[in-house]
């Protein structure tokens, strides 16, 4: 029987009720008392020297408040970045100023010249229009490689070049790596394209500053997945504002997926302006806006090989990759191709040597960063495309060829510096193969080819890092930050509970799920317990959502939190029970003193606790509130194994899905339905990725794929009804739940299994000339290939 | 600056427009009715997908000075007068087709609009039909789900939740 509440359960959703009719409130639904209006003039050159703005017709157009330029925020603090990495030779990266608005230079088509904050929102567009810039158009650079020339123009003058970093991992074992290919039976080598693509949360983000001028405190309505991190670095890094006199708060916020980590400009302008005009200041950003503001996610180039003996065993694993850094280090770039990607790339397997170098190159480009997977998705690409080629040029089956070399005894430590704790990569296969009837494939091929079409099932395996932590560690790693995360937990005197994250939920119904932890561990009804999380004012410092750390990590601290509630409620019902604390039993809500029919209820307790006449005052303080900060001693390790079956139409190149199936194992699992929905989310957006979706640069900078009619967004005509399971658990070892992530292994697994079983159709249709396409396989990149 | 009256989930509003005042920007800014939602700009993403005068259509496409007089049903409207959730809105409550819910008020007004013209679609003519909805969140599978179910069709034998 499915359990019907507490851990377990399939809850509905209580936000759903308010996001069903209407009753949202999402950042653009705020609206303060003598708004205005900011609209950025942006760059429409992806380089240039800016030698004049001249805001002056512009001033005098109607409705214009005042109009903010580069030199408005000279001795303004830059946009920081969050992560230091350093190189193979022990220096630290290159990392260029970020201004708010550009200073001297423009470096990506949509760099924030000038910001016009006016009446209306129109307005400020018309005055826009009528600034006078004074721009010397400057060569670009697109290409990586290109970039990296040594008469390639300088993204950042005072830079050395545009390496941002040539990162090695680890070092010390390139020498035996290199030793190991020159003994192998076997190498597969393969040179692929992890494609640049948009995050596109369905919301734009939006940014309301507001100034109280009677207090002198600051407060930022943003569309963010991390509300104390933009205090942070928005309060110490760019505008100086001291924690207590700011507050940032991220409502109902639409979506996420990395691109609402970060610190952008005009989080940091709509503050700063309030402030200096006295007035709140709202931006909306606008879908075209997005495409040139929001960083992008993935852009690396690789080259990677595989070293195997005679007996098929992988040996050594060599990768060579160019990571887009586009033109200026957003919060968390330089981590993405490195910590986040390099420590992966033993993925399942038990390869004992592992070299991973990383390039990481300014362009002339927008910004990229962390998007769903962030550096995960990009090593299980490589290395599952990899694998399932090396099995093709050996002649044995990828399924056979990948069991051999899993890792099987936990805990596992890798040669690229984790520990897996746990994990079962047989069972997920089984399970797998269960789930897609593999027996079945050849007569599914022999249908589709009587209906002229190419079927091919790809499969592939996965594994991730994430909760992302533990701070000791990722400092030790180059981040500027900690990664714990927290919670209180504050009881009512009438038995109602409140918890304050540090979370934040923009979409993965942490109101729901967190309630039902805490109703499970006391034993009260779901609806006794309210999850509060968005705002710095009524929340203790967190760290946020990303990389799929809330239940790992926030969950965790809110277990603690509620496991110091319970240890001081029992006390309290000791007294009242005129009994030993260590005899008294929580169940279902009721403390019992063990082994009698003495009790009182939870409602008893805490009124006790605020009403304190019969209480052990001088023992224990009177209320009921607790706050816990949990710093994980690792990772957790979510891993499954992944099946795409595709079609392919042979006059087109047009691949259709036929069906997908997801084996994953997220150790305990709190809510299921959330869990696969969390799943299925994931694998849209890496079909997405395999099939349909690419941010395309011209040679000059120019963005091709700057609006919904180019950039191609999976819709539901694109892609099947998933099978996704998670029956297979291996309990994380190290966090009170046992728990792992599940937000991004959707989009990590997926888009090995699209092209593997594309690669897998052209085969079996007679094309093995074909070793690889380039992800998106649009229709005419699978024609072309077939051709040959 | 015009004055424009319509019907707004049963009640009669009016206001100022300018002329290029779109239906959605009237509904959010002039109305402070936020349920309606703006995604994009290029009349791609039905966010703001709103019904009027029976017909679904993209409130980011429509002037509001066209629409003097017109009957306009948004999201706010669609609950039971009780305000308990409509048949459609309680299926993707139980389905769970929605997640950070800003598509959400466009996939329930389309797929209002689909079960008036197709009461029992099957899962390419609802595929088909939300070509204009793009969701980021869910993949579609349990959106898909819920409109069938919410037509009444037995979708117990489509993958698990
Ligand atoms: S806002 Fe109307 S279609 Fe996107
Ligand atoms: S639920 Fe977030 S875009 Fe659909």
């Amino acid at each position: 029987m499915p359990k019907d509440h507490g851990i377990g359960a399939s809850s509905k959703r209580r936000e759903d009720v308010r996001f069903l009719t209407g009753r949202g409130r999402y950042t653009d639904d705020i609206n303060l008392h003598g708004q205005t209006y900011v609209h950025f003039l942006r760059s429409d050159v992806a380089h240039g020297r800016l030698h004049k703005v001249d805001t002056s017709a512009a001033e005098a157009m109607p409705g214009v408040v005042r109009i903010f330029t580069g030199k408005d925020f000279e001795g303004v603090g830059g946009l920081p970045c969050g992560w230091q990495v350093t190189d193979r030779h022990g220096n630290p990266m290159q990392e260029p100023a970020h201004p708010v608005l550009a200073q001297g230079k423009v470096r990506h088509v949509g760099d924030p010249i000038a910001a016009v904050v006016a009446e209306t929102a129109a307005q400020a567009r018309n005055a826009a229009e009528a600034i006078v810039l004074d721009i010397e158009e400057l060569p670009a650079v697109v290409d990586m490689k290109k970039a990296l020339s040594a008469d390639a123009p300088k993204v950042h003058d005072d830079l050395t070049s545009n390496l941002c970093y040539d990162w090695g991992f680890v070092e010390e074992n390139k020498g035996a790596v290199d030793e190991a290919f020159a003994r192998a039976a076997h190498v597969t080598t393969l040179e692929l394209v992890n494609n640049r693509l948009s995050p596109n949360a369905m919301e734009p983000r939006v940014a309301v500053g507001d100034y109280n001028a009677g207090t002198d405190d600051s407060t930022l309505y943003t569309t963010s997945q991390n509300p104390h991190v933009i205090r942070l670095l928005m309060g110490a890094f760019v505008l100086g504002i001291p924690e207590h006199k700011l507050r940032v708060v991220a409502p109902d916020v639409g979506g996420g997926f990395g691109s609402k980590i970060f610190h952008y400009a005009e989080e940091a302008f709509c503050t700063f302006a309030a402030k200096q005009i006295r007035r709140p200041v709202k931006w909306t950003c606008s879908r075209s806006e997005a495409f040139i503001t929001d960083a992008h996610g993935r852009d690396h180039v690789t080259k990677i090989e595989l070293a195997l003996d005679a007996e098929n065993n992988f040996t050594a694993l060599r990768t060579e990759t160019y990571a887009n850094m586009g033109a200026y280090l957003s919060t968390f770039a330089p981590s993405v191709p490195t910590w986040l990607h390099g420590t992966l790339m033993a993925g399942n397997y038990k390869t004992p040597l592992i070299y991973v170098n990383v390039k990481a190159v300014f362009t002339n480009t927008v910004p990229v960063d962390a998007y769903r997977g962030a550096g995960r998705p990009e090593a299980t690409y490589q290395l599952e495309r990899l694998v399932d080629k090396a099995a093709r040029e050996l002649g044995v089956d990828p399924v056979d060829l990948r069991r051999q070399n899993f890792v099987t005894q936990f805990p596992y430590a890798t040669p690229v510096a984790v520990e897996y704790d746990t994990g079962d990569y047989h069972a997920t296969m089984d399970k797998l193969l269960e789930m897609i009837d593999r027996d079945g494939f050849e007569a599914r091929a022999a249908k589709s080819k009587a209906d002229g079409k190419l079927r091919g099932l790809g499969i592939n395996c996965y594994i991730e890092a994430c909760g992302i932590a533990p701070s000791a560690l990722v400092g030790q790693l180059g981040a500027r930050a900690g990664l714990y995360e927290s919670a209180t937990v504050r009881v009512n005197a009438t038995g109602g509970i409140v918890v304050m994250t540090g979370s934040h939920s923009h979409g993965q119904g942490h109101e729901t799920s967190f309630a039902q932890v805490v109703a499970d561990m006391i034993g009260v009804p779901e609806a006794q317990v309210e999850i509060v999380h968005g705002d710095t004012a009524n929340t203790p410092m967190g760290m946020g959502t990303y990389g799929s750390r809330s239940i790992a990590v926030g969950g965790s601290a809110m277990v603690r939190a509620t496991e110091k509630i319970i240890n001081k409620a029992k006390k309290i019902a000791a007294h009242l029970l005129e009994a030993s604390d260590s005899d008294i039993e929580l169940k279902d809500g009721q403390f019992t003193v063990a082994g009698t029919d003495k009790s009182v209820a939870w409602g008893d307790v805490t009124l006790a606790a605020y009403v304190p006449h019969n209480y052990p005052l001088t023992e224990l303080e009177p209320g009921l509130e607790e706050t816990a900060f949990y710093d994980p001693n690792n990772f957790t390790y979510p891993a499954g194994a992944y099946a795409c079956e595709v079609e392919i139409d042979p006059d087109t190149g047009k691949v259709r899905i036929c069906s997908f199936a997801a084996a994953d194992d997220f150790g305990n699992v709190i809510n299921p339905m959330i869990v696969s929905g969390q799943v299925h989310g994931g694998l849209a957006q890496g079909i997405g990725q395999a099939l349909l979706e690419n941010v395309s640069y011209d040679e000059n900078g120019q963005l091709l794929s700057a609006s919904y009619m180019d950039y191609a967004m999976p819709r539901a005509d694109d892609v099947p009804f998933y099978q996704v399971d998670h029956s297979c658990v291996t309990p994380c070892t190290h966090n009170p739940l046992g728990v792992k992530g599940c937000g991004e292994a959707g989009a990590i697994g997926s888009p090995p299994a699209v092209v593997n079983a594309v690669i897998d159709a052209l085969h079996r249709g007679g094309m093995t000339h074909v070793a690889h396409i380039d992800m998106p396989l649009t229709p005419a990149r699978v024609w072309s290939a077939m051709q040959g | 600056m015009t004055q424009v009256t319509m019907t707004v989930n049963g009640k009669a509003v009016s206001g100022t427009v300018e002329g290029r005042t779109l239906l959605a920007e009237f509904l959010r800014e002039g109305l402070r009715m936020t349920g309606t939602h703006i995604g994009c700009d290029t009349s791609q993403c039905g966010a703001c997908v709103v019904h009027v005068n029976g017909n679904a259509i993209k409130s980011c496409t429509a002037l509001a000075l066209d629409l003097d007089g017109a009957s306009v049903v948004t999201i706010e409207g669609m609950a039971n007068p009780d305000g308990s959730l409509s048949v459609i809105q309680q299926a993707f409550q139980d389905h769970h087709g929605l997640q950070c819910g800003f598509c959400t008020p466009g996939m329930v007004m389309s797929a209002a609009a689909l079960l008036k013209e197709n009461p029992k679609p099957t899962e390419a003519e609802v595929r088909a039909y939300l070509e204009g909805n793009i969701c980021r969140c869910t993949g579609y599978h349990n959106i898909v789900k819920a409109i069938m179910a919410a037509s009444g069709q037995d979708v117990s034998a489509i993958a698990a939740e």
